[in-house]
């Protein structure tokens, strides 16, 4: 189960809705509608789960009947792509991290396009989009650190109205959106002000591919005079919602290069709230944190560190 | 899925095809159910195998996430789409290096690798890693795989039909099996299933341990639910409802009787139209469930009721073996070391879910599912189904990997139910989730040992004890706990010792039969315990283990006298000149102050071939046909790892004709006797010298009946035998001789059972007939900040005896080694919550090293041409020579495996803090 899909139900509700549409004699309805106004006419008049790459949807699914409303969105290609306006760079809905990975961009997506490349596997990144590694809001999604750092804000759409939300407004906590009923995310954008700079992600898993993070962290480094102007870092995996360092960040402000990794040492992450589970104690994943926070600074600052997978 | 059918239009594989499906259909069903287009697998419906892969429009993406609608107007390609007229380059690839085993996963990989190689035709090791890093293989250990595409364009095979008579043995023909494997053409488990079959769903039990009431499922449920004809429960089973793989412990309901004692345990079955069990949501099943206490760990059990009967403090039963006096030995030794380590649930995780189904044929049920052991199945699913066992007939399909679990029956009995009661064909196909939930595991163990060696390094002296989580049903639980005691001592002299085994129910998942049978586990704790003795009498690890390494004429701790053939010596020697290229590698590594330390590590192995002190013969039949075909009887079931060749290849080697005058018919129960389990490193062995020993007979009926001597020469030349000594020539017309009730001229059978005696009290005795050595060297390096483990190179050396097939054996090694690094750094199933593929963790082609393979030829005299068994030896030492070097990089002493990031990080931080 990796990324991909926009995900409005818990499977109790799942359940629960499926019952009383049963007990209706209700069909589950489909819709693969080509335009955005008649995608959002139908997630207006009825509770819909949304289609897009399906790498969430199925496993999800496993092998329980589908008793929702599907809205399968691949037919919107107005979301597929990435695009240059003047004040973002838009990431729309539908594109995948095999499209991230292709697309020309500045060094400041350096850590997203490292991280796309460790999304599940090429097979995923071929059909899962980076839009609904962020509805699914897994607290290991693999592009909420990159984004992050990069302020990426997402935008979206109902029949009534049109918001942008700041992503680290948008996701709640584990499997949280602040999406609501009859809402779609349309794009993710990145301010023209966040793609400066140069960036690194780092990953640890317990096998080189195919592997769920056990700590993730992304950061993007602006410097001038050999001093850091402005850092942005993120870590995931290490709470409910991974987590941008802003007491880090101001400390680096204006600190000299060299004295990063000093700094880091010293810094008490009180942003992140990591729990035991399967792949690694909530003690190491703090341990791990501060390591892999500097090995993403040192990379960002263009250092020798190996970047993309430290497992 | 209920979404109402849309007409949908795509290309497959060039041509164009018209569907009505459901828009949000699986891909992967579609192609398999709509088109009957096998070739593409399901292993976990969840992006987490690969095993689905398919090329949509150029790109490659896993069938099972693909919804149908998104294929409208596209193009589609599979593995049945790759031969043009021919096999491919890449498809001759895998033929040629071996590449594909079991095959369930060949045709994901084969999809990919093409979409990688139409791209980059000549990718680099790490770019066909980069690209298939998102298949799982359990098999092959992927080098052979990585091989065959980077060498995708190189040289053709060997031709088996260039292959002379009696040379055979010793040669690396295609695996005679392998062409189905890579065209997609091989049948597994749920690749056939009759139209009118009705679809089977297994209730299971969601608690650990629990009592349960099932209400009324004939009026109220069947009526709610059109198209769901039966409720089957335990009160349906006509005959014994237990079974087990070794009948005195048979204690396993086929259909839990009001409690289940483990989760995940069957309690009722739903048989109905397929659309109609695929749209069944199983929250209105009406059952009652009333939680009862659980223990999960021995240590816990040993203190709860009984859950059998008469095994009191849930103790299934314990192996024991005893030599010398070990306290006395321990307290007068020079230098001792003791220590304790907990190993864990272990899943098989072969890509190929379980799968079959079942049909009456007159008053004959039909099996046919994948298997390990047919003629096993058969009896036990008779016993349940209360049949005789030759109205029952399992026809092996495919086995999609097995590993020890698909020795037990799964959904045999409950498909054959279904059939036998309903009179219609039943299929049941299981979801990753049931299979990794209600199948076998290996034993979690938690060991503790001492050892003791004298001033010059030798060993005195070793206790050993053990107890086996071995859950709620014996299957292999007595195994495990005999075999242990047997070997823990490793394949070292051992004067004064004693080992306990103790097999203890739990309300975990039922430990069954994993590739070594506790031994892996034993020697973990040994051999991580060797290093330390060596340390501590200042010895080098690799020379105190070939001082004490068993040779010819020594007795093994049972006091079996090891005539010759022992190979451990030798397959260390091997290792020196890698020993000490590594160390010195490491020590300049680690020379330079930085994050990562570089470790060595090496570790032995020994195993005895077949069961333990228990009979476990082997037939053999073959036959020449009037049309010159030679037929063999090939019940030895091949699970991937090559029995169908290596089997053959003795036959032929004893019969004197050439390996392409060969036939093979599968281990079907109706028409080939029993060669017995795959399991146990036995089907070399025993099958391969009942094979050797029917092609001889074969060849003396046929020298008798030509009335030459020893020394002639067979040929099949069309429909004539020819017999040719010196001058004289003879031919046969094969069409003119009588023909046997199998149609055969000429028919020959052999069976050998290994000859074994039974273990006393102690434990004295010959357990086994036969032993196969190793021993494995590994290089890694570890982050000591993170605590994350690099392989770099594993070196082996495997005495096989006589290498059979020299690739085959290769194969073996590369994957058992895989498992073995599996074992040691990531593989915990943990029951509830890591119950598919993406939670837990197999390794991927990127965390398996580059491997050498030595192959060492110690010639056994029992074994066919010398041959040993090898499946099991060849993952027992990777996991301590990991751990071994881990320590040596580090100084961490790793108490539990798998040695995740944080537990190696923690035993780092440990011996920082240590004084």
């Amino acid at each position: 189960m990796y990324t991909n899909e926009f995900r409005a139900h818990t499977n109790d509700k799942r359940r629960r809705d499926g019952e009383r549409g049963r007990q209706a004699g209700m069909a589950t309805r489909y819709a693969k509608p080509t335009d955005l106004e008649e995608a959002l006419r139908l997630l207006d008049e009825a509770r819909w789960t949304i289609l897009a790459g399906g790498t969430d949807f199925y496993p999800a699914l496993g092998s329980a009947p589908l008793r929702d409303n599907v809205l399968d969105i691949n037919g919107l290609a107005a979301l597929k792509g990435i695009v240059d306006i003047e004040s973002h760079i838009v990431i729309g809905a539908r594109t995948t991290w095999t499209e991230v990975l292709r697309h020309p961009l500045p060094p400041a997506f350096d850590a997203l396009k490292l991280a796309a490349r460790e999304v599940g596997s090429i097979q995923i990144q071929n059909s899962g989009t980076v839009a609904g590694n962020l509805c699914n809001a897994s607290p290991a999604a693999d592009g909420v650190p990159p984004l992050l750092i990069l302020d990426a804000e997402v935008e979206i759409h109902s029949v009534k109205e049109t918001r942008t939300l700041p992503l680290k407004d948008f996701i709640l906590g584990n499997r949280k959106t602040a999406r609501g009923p009859g809402e779609m995310v349309t794009a993710v954008r990145i301010p023209r002000h966040a793609a400066t700079g140069a960036s690194g992600f780092v990953k640890l898993g317990a096998r080189r591919y195919l592997v769920i993070s056990i700590a993730m962290a992304a950061a993007r480094v602006t410097t001038a005079q050999g001093k850091i102007v402005e850092a942005a870092i993120s870590v995931g995996s290490c709470s409910a919602v991974a987590q941008r360092l802003a007491g880090l960040e101001e400390r680096l402000k204006g600190q000299p290069v060299q004295a990063c990794a000093g700094i880091v040492a010293a810094y008490g992450f009180p942003e992140l709230s990591p729990i035991d589970d399967v792949r690694g104690t909530a003690s190491y994943r703090l341990q791990a944190a501060r390591e892999i926070v500097a090995r993403a600074l040192l990379q960002a600052m263009g250092g020798s560190a190996e970047g993309g997978l430290a497992a | 899925m209920s979404a109402a059918p849309v007409s949908l239009s795509f290309e497959i594989n060039g041509k164009p095809v018209s569907v009505a499906v459901s828009p949000v259909q699986r891909l992967s069903s579609v192609l398999r159910d709509e088109l009957g287009l096998t070739g593409t697998k399901v292993g976990c419906d969840a992006g987490d195998c690969g095993a689905c892969s398919v090329i949509v429009d150029g790109e490659v993406v896993c069938a099972c996430l693909t919804p149908a609608a998104s294929v409208e107007g596209a193009r589609v390609r599979t593995v049945e789409g790759l031969a043009n007229g021919t096999l491919s380059a890449l498809q001759q690839s895998f033929l040629r290096h071996g590449a594909a085993q079991c095959g369930i996963c060949t045709p994901g990989l084969l999809v990919t690798a093409t979409a990688l190689l139409e791209k980059n035709p000549v990718p680099s090791e790490t770019e066909v890693q980069d690209a298939l890093g998102g298949v799982l293989c359990r098999c092959t250990g992927y080098r052979k795989i990585v091989r065959a595409v980077t060498n995708a364009n190189g040289p053709t095979a060997l031709d088996t039909a260039l292959i002379p008579a009696r040379a055979a043995v010793g040669a690396s023909p295609i695996r005679l099996d392998g062409e189905r494997k890579v065209t997609g053409a091989e049948i597994f488990g749920a690749d056939e299933r009759p139209e009118d079959a009705l679809s089977v769903l297994v209730v299971r039990s969601p608690h650990w341990h629990a009592a349960f009431e099932i209400g009324d499922t004939k009026a109220a449920f069947l009526s709610a639910h059109p198209g769901i004809l039966a409720v089957f429960t335990a009160a349906d089973i006509p005959g014994r409802n237990r079974f087990g793989v070794i009948p005195p412990f048979a204690d396993q309901p086929a259909l839990a009787e009001n409690r289940a004692r483990f989760r995940g345990e069957a309690v009722a079955l739903i048989a109905g139209e397929r659309a109609a069990i695929e749209d069944l949501d199983l929250a209105d099943f009406p059952i009652a469930w009333k939680e009862l206490p659980h223990a999960l760990s021995p240590e816990e059990a040993k203190t709860f009721p009984p859950l059998h009967e008469g095994r009191d403090g849930n103790l299934l039963t314990q192996g024991y073996v005893e030599c010398g006096d070990p306290e006395a030995a321990l307290a007068s030794a020079h230098a001792t070391v003791g220590g304790a380590i907990e190993t864990s649930y272990v899943e098989h995780a072969y890509i190929e879910p379980e799968a079959g189904y079942a049909a009456m044929e007159g008053d004959t049920l039909v099996v046919k599912a994948c298997t390990q052991a047919p003629y096993m199945d058969r009896d036990d699913t008779a016993a349940v189904l209360g049949l005789p066992p030759e109205k029952v007939r399992i026809v092996p399909l495919a086995t999609g990997g097995g590993f020890g679990s698909k020795l037990d029956v799964s959904l045999q009995p409950l498909i054959g139910l279904v059939a036998l009661k309903t009179g219609r064909p039943a299929a049941l196909a299981y979801t990753r989730g049931d299979s990794m939930r209600s199948t076998t595991k290996r034993h979690p163990a938690s060991m503790k040992a001492a050892i003791g060696a004298d001033a010059q390094g030798r060993i005195t002296g070793m206790v050993f004890e053990g107890d086996f989580n071995t859950g709620a049903y014996a299957s292999w639980g007595p195994t495990v706990a005999n075999r242990v005691p047997v070997h823990a001592s490793g394949p070292y002299l051992t004067p004064n010792y004693r080992a306990v085994g103790r097999a203890i129910h739990t309300n975990g998942p039922v430990s069954g039969a994993f590739r070594g049978f506790g031994v892996p586990q034993a020697t973990i704790m040994q051999e991580t315990l060797y290093d330390r003795l060596a340390e501590k009498l200042g010895l080098d690890r690799l020379e105190f283990r070939i001082l004490n390494a068993l040779t010819d004429g020594q007795k093994t701790t049972c006091g079996q006298l090891l005539a010759s053939g022992v190979g451990i010596r030798p397959c260390l020697e091997q290792l020196r000149a890698h020993w000490r290229r590594a160390l010195e590698e490491a020590a300049r590594h680690n020379a330079a102050a930085g994050k990562t330390r570089r470790g060595v590590g090496v570790a032995s192995c020994w195993y005895g071939c077949g069961n333990t002190s228990l009979p476990n013969p082997s037939t053999i039949k073959l036959g020449i046909a009037p049309d010159g075909c030679v037929v063999l009887h090939q019940g030895a079931v091949d699970i991937g790892q090559g029995s169908n060749t290596v089997v053959t290849q003795i036959c032929a080697d004893a019969l004197g004709l050439p390996l392409s005058t060969f036939t093979l018919l599968g281990g079907d129960t109706g028409m080939t006797p029993d060669a017995g389990k795959t399991s146990a490193s036995r089907q070399t062995y025993v099958s391969g010298k009942a094979a050797e020993l029917a092609g001889r007979a074969l060849r003396e009926k046929i020298l008798r009946f030509a009335n030459v001597s020893e020394a002639a020469e067979i040929a099949v030349e069309g429909q004539h035998l020819l017999v040719s000594e010196g001058e004289v020539r003879r031919g046969i017309a094969l069409s003119s001789l009588p023909l046997d009730a199998d149609g055969y001229a000429f028919a020959a059978q052999a069976t050998y059972d290994p000859p074994t005696e039974a273990l006393d009290e102690k434990g004295q005795g010959k357990p086994y007939a036969i032993y196969g050595y190793g021993a494995q060297l590994v290089e890694l390096e570890v982050d000591v900040t993170l605590g994350t483990v690099k392989l770099r190179k594993v070196t082996a050396a495997h005495d096989v005896g006589r290498a059979i097939n020299p690739l085959l054996a290769e194969g073996q090694i590369e994957g058992g080694i895989a498992q073995g690094i599996g074992l040691a750094l990531m593989e915990e199933y943990i029951p509830g919550r890591t119950e598919n593929l993406h939670d837990y963790l197999i390794p991927t082609i990127g965390d398996v090293p580059e491997v050498e393979t030595i192959l060492m030829e110690v010639p056994d005299p029992e074994g066919p041409f010398g041959a040993k068994g090898l499946g099991e030896h060849v993952l027992i030492p990777t996991a301590p020579a990991i751990l071994n070097a881990i320590r040596h990089a580090t100084g961490a002493e790793i108490t539990k495996v798998p040695a995740t990031p944080a537990r190696v990080l923690e035993a780092i931080q440990a011996v920082e803090k240590a004084p």
